[in-house]
């Protein structure tokens, strides 16, 4: 019984390192290293988010208030240089675009981003940022490794400039885990290495704006945790001095 | 005489306070030789009541609506005072509840507890766990996501596939719409937030009563009521207060400390305590690629998944997973070994129960994957190890060899 058992687990095992495979599309996911207690980068990743973002995607769940005292910003910082529109300090960050034009333009209604990195992932949503290639089969000209035919322009590209593909058979062959080969073919205003920075902040911000929670919870968890330990003592001693007399 | 017990004097004698306290907690005498597995017990009891408090905090601000239901819960996460740790402490310990309760149930099959006098008792914490289910799969579609809504509809679909034309008006009527909808959310909170918690407390009161009408089991399946000192007072018995009040003290907090460290660490534990696709909102036209409930129900949707259709319906692997169920109600008339504890059974006992806790985990796993080729074949293996356990029972349970039980508890 129990060999069958354990033959059945090796056979199953094969299956398990295909599977987790192809988190990203048509290519492995980076690795987004951020860190939400930066907040510099969480800053410059709000920039980012209300000037390029915005225009098509809400965070409806966040207001600008919560956020600016997270971000470590004023309410005047806030409103002079993230809002665009004659909203208030404790408005959600909504859009003017109307979701129904939207899908008729795009195909799609861009989604609300307020929770995308959680329910995406920070990674897949850092590989999909650096995954736009030039594609002229495309309406809009661009395609995405990670997110195929998406309806979604570059809308980065006076940052990244437009890069082209130059392993596409190899990926298809790949199965998700041979890495892209791409090569500018246009330059941006940011080099490189600096636009990768500038995603790995709108990742973290994104990461942040998915749970606030998450700039406090840990802090507060480990003095709940250190006040159960040292309950654990005192609780510990009377449970053994109440059962000495038990034989 | 004090205040205090003219006060209590008064009270006792119009309200039996002083006798539920004694027959309950100070004179409850439970056998001395309680182990690890005697924790789950009362941390059942302490969940449930994590869940009634933070439950009745998340009404406040929660809107069963199915326009606002999603984002009224992103509210709690941001807006709401602390709304982001009482949510988590609701969903923490919506699995930490199955966790408990499911050690709790292996426990008493370990030491047979569920045996002759204790049916009742064992009766009483299936229908626990049946309303338990009922409770945390109502629960799941209140935040609204994809899996919320996509979950529920699988599931209730399940009832369509009841043969002789019922399954289709019974799963409207339960949805109270031809889809998953807002009237399907708003009696689904109905049920979750009164109805079923209702009937999880009063059978938790029957429970307890019933327990300490016959009064506990114990690691070495001896009845403690047969030995009895000249006072009466059982020889291997202790009095519940205060000496299992401060041992299970000691258990809460080593409980609160591993749950705080997941609600506050890693509270959707990779996604299985809060699934991925739960945070984006239900979109009734997208399908998602690949749908799973959440792990506590797991084991009883491979069983539903490994059986094939017969005859053009679903039917049978509803029934399977029904069946998979309603054998652990029969339990207690299955078994008929003459010893309890499987300290006193033979090995082919533990054999099967090793079978069936490992079939169980496995199928629990096997339900998260999807039911394709070995995967299927592994949960129709599975499965039939996951029944004969019970199946056999009469068989092995019989011929079992066993050893003497002792006449007193073993206790060092």
């Amino acid at each position: 019984m129990k060999k069958i058992i354990i033959a059945l687990f090796f056979l199953v095992s094969p299956a398990l390192v295909l599977a987790s495979g192809g988190e990203c599309g048509h290519i492995p996911c980076k690795k987004a290293n951020i860190d939400i207690h930066n907040q510099a980068s969480l800053q410059r990743g709000a920039k980012l988010f209300v000037n390029y973002c915005m225009g098509c995607h809400s965070a409806k769940y966040m207001s600008y208030e919560r956020m600016g005292q997270d971000l470590g910003l004023t309410k005047k910082q806030v409103l002079n240089n993230l809002v665009f529109t004659d909203g208030k300090i404790g408005d959600y960050m909504t859009i003017a675009m109307p979701a129904k034009k939207s899908k008729a333009w795009f195909g799609t209604t861009p989604p609300d981003l307020t929770l995308e990195a959680r329910s995406r992932g920070v990674d897949w949503l850092y590989t999909y940022l650096l995954s736009f290639y030039a594609d002229e089969t495309r309406p809009l000209g661009v395609n995405n490794l990670v997110f195929k035919d998406v309806g979604m322009p570059h809308v980065l590209w006076q940052l990244q400039g437009l890069q082209e593909l130059k392993n596409e058979e190899e990926i298809v062959k790949g199965k998700g885990h041979t890495q892209p080969k791409f090569e500018l073919i246009r330059e941006g205003s940011m080099s490189p290495a600096k636009y990768d920075q500038a995603m790995m902040d709108l990742v973290n911000f994104l990461a942040y704006a998915s749970e606030p929670a998450k700039l406090v919870r840990k802090g507060v968890g480990v003095w709940v945790i250190l006040f159960l330990l040292v309950f654990l003592v005192p609780a510990y001693l009377m449970k053994k001095e109440y059962w000495k007399d038990v034989h | 005489m004090s205040m205090m017990q003219n006060l209590l004097g008064w009270i006792d004698a119009r309200f039996p306070l002083t006798k539920l306290w004694k027959e309950h907690l100070a004179e409850y005498y439970a056998p001395k030789n309680f182990n690890f597995w005697y924790f789950f017990g009362s941390l059942a009891l302490l969940v449930l009541v994590i869940q009634i408090v933070t439950g009745i905090f998340l009404t406040m601000n929660y809107k069963p609506d199915s326009a606002l239901a999603f984002g009224s819960v992103e509210y709690i996460m941001r807006d709401v005072n602390w709304g982001w740790m009482i949510r988590y402490m609701h969903s923490t310990g919506a699995s930490a509840f199955f966790i408990v309760v499911y050690l709790h149930m292996f426990r008493g099959l370990m030491y047979g507890s569920y045996k002759q006098p204790r049916e009742l008792t064992w009766i009483f914490g299936m229908l626990i766990y049946v309303a338990l289910m009922a409770e945390a799969f109502m629960g799941y579609l209140l935040p609204w996501g994809q899996m919320s809504y996509w979950g529920a509809q699988v599931i209730i679909s399940l009832f369509g596939a009841i043969p002789f034309g019922l399954g289709e008006p019974l799963a409207q009527w339960i949805r109270g719409d031809f889809v998953v909808s807002d009237a399907t959310l708003n009696r689904f909170f109905a049920f979750h937030v009164i109805a079923l918690p209702l009937v999880l407390v009063f059978l938790v009161v029957a429970h307890i009563i019933a327990l300490h009408e016959v009064g506990s089991n114990n690691p070495d399946g001896v009845e403690i009521k047969k030995k009895k000192g000249p006072d009466g007072i059982p020889l291997d018995g202790i009095p519940f207060h205060p000496y299992y009040t401060v041992k299970d003290i000691v258990g809460v907090i080593v409980f609160l400390v591993i749950f705080a460290a997941v609600l506050f660490f890693i509270p959707d534990l990779w996604g299985w305590f809060l699934e991925k696709d739960n945070f984006m909102p239900a979109n009734p036209l997208k399908t998602p690629p690949h749908i799973v409930p959440l792990w506590y129900f797991t084991p009883f949707y491979a069983i539903l998944r490994a059986v094939p259709p017969m005859f053009g319906s679903q039917f049978p692997g509803v029934a399977a997973m029904g069946m998979a169920i309603v054998f652990l109600f029969l339990v207690p008339w299955l078994d008929r070994s003459p010893v309890k504890s499987i300290r006193y059974r033979g090995g082919l006992f533990k054999i099967f129960l090793a079978i069936f806790v490992i079939s169980f985990v496995t199928l629990g796993w096997l339900g998260t994957q999807p039911a394709t080729g070995g995967y299927k074949m592994m949960a129709q293996f599975f499965g039939v190890l996951y029944f004969a356990f019970f199946i056999l029972m009469p068989w092995y349970t019989a011929v079992d060899k066993t050893k003497p039980v002792p006449e007193r508890v073993t206790f060092k």
